[in-house]
């Protein structure tokens, strides 16, 4: 199932709406890595919020296309990772080391627009 | 997605072959819809749809393809839900090493056994190279 991708201002953002395969994580990867350079976006949001389950693959996928997108110029935000999510994630020792997590696509954005505003100071 | 439902021992059981990665969204719905019968909360339902999710990826990374078993199982007291996936694969030379953190052969997170046993409460795994991998794994209802 392809992951809709919205272009909103100086953003893309990602709303996952069912669970993915293996094959569209790195599909959504590959299409945020390239419309990130197409759309000259300053940051990306993907929303989680419907997924039940991020597992080892998943997790790592998530954090391959953060580390991508940043070597590209923008800043990766995650979204909406639920509390089951968030628990079976820590009991089973997946991480998302690094990367940017916010509560919800309205957080999400906010923190993009302060960091879009800080590199804008500098 | 093949389910054959038995009901020999009046507990279900439903074994998903696991052939390609839209096997291993099937196996973790049916885990989490089979564990959902037995009264497991919301978070331990997440967990065993993780644990399936880990398992059956193990079976497309290393052997291609697969099963997996899962069954709802009583101990006497308990009600559980059994999860077994086994392929014909190359087996593991290192079982000690294999479920023990951070070792993995194919560029992971390194975690999956070891995770695995950690959130369930039994944790076996037959293997030998050559002769394909089992691993069961059980979560009861307490």
């Amino acid at each position: 199932m392809a992951v809709p991708i919205l272009k909103q201002s100086n953003y893309l953002i990602a709303t996952i709406q069912a669970a993915l395969t293996d094959q569209d994580f790195v599909q959504l990867r590959d299409a945020l890595v390239e419309k990130v350079g197409r759309f000259r976006s300053r940051g990306v949001i993907v929303d989680v919020t419907a997924l039940d389950v991020l597992d080892s693959f998943a997790s790592r996928t998530l954090r391959d296309l953060a580390y991508m997108i940043r070597l590209r110029g923008a800043h990766t935000v995650i979204v909406g990772i639920q509390p089951d999510v968030a628990f079976a994630m820590v009991q089973l020792g997946i991480t998302l080391a690094d990367v940017s997590t916010a509560l919800d696509l309205e957080e999400g954005l906010a923190f993009l627009d302060s960091v879009d505003s800080e590199q804008a100071r500098a | 997605m093949t389910k054959l439902i038995s009901r020999d021992s009046g507990l279900e059981q439903v074994r998903i072959p696991i052939h390609s990665d839209t096997d291993i969204v099937s196996a973790r719905h049916a885990g989490r819809s089979l564990a959902e019968q037995v009264g497991f909360s919301s978070s331990e339902l997440t967990l065993i749809a993780t644990a399936i999710s880990e398992l059956a990826r193990n079976i497309i990374e290393y052997a291609k393809f697969g099963e997996v078993t899962l069954e709802i199982v009583n101990n006497g007291s308990v009600n559980g839900v059994r999860i077994t996936a086994s392929d014909t694969g190359p087996g593991i030379s290192n079982i000690e090493m294999a479920v023990r953190g951070g070792y993995s052969t194919s560029g992971g997170l390194g975690l999956g056994l070891a995770g695995v046993r950690h959130i369930m409460d039994n944790f076996d795994l037959q293997s030998a190279p050559g002769s394909g991998t089992c691993v069961t794994v059980t979560k009861w209802k307490l």
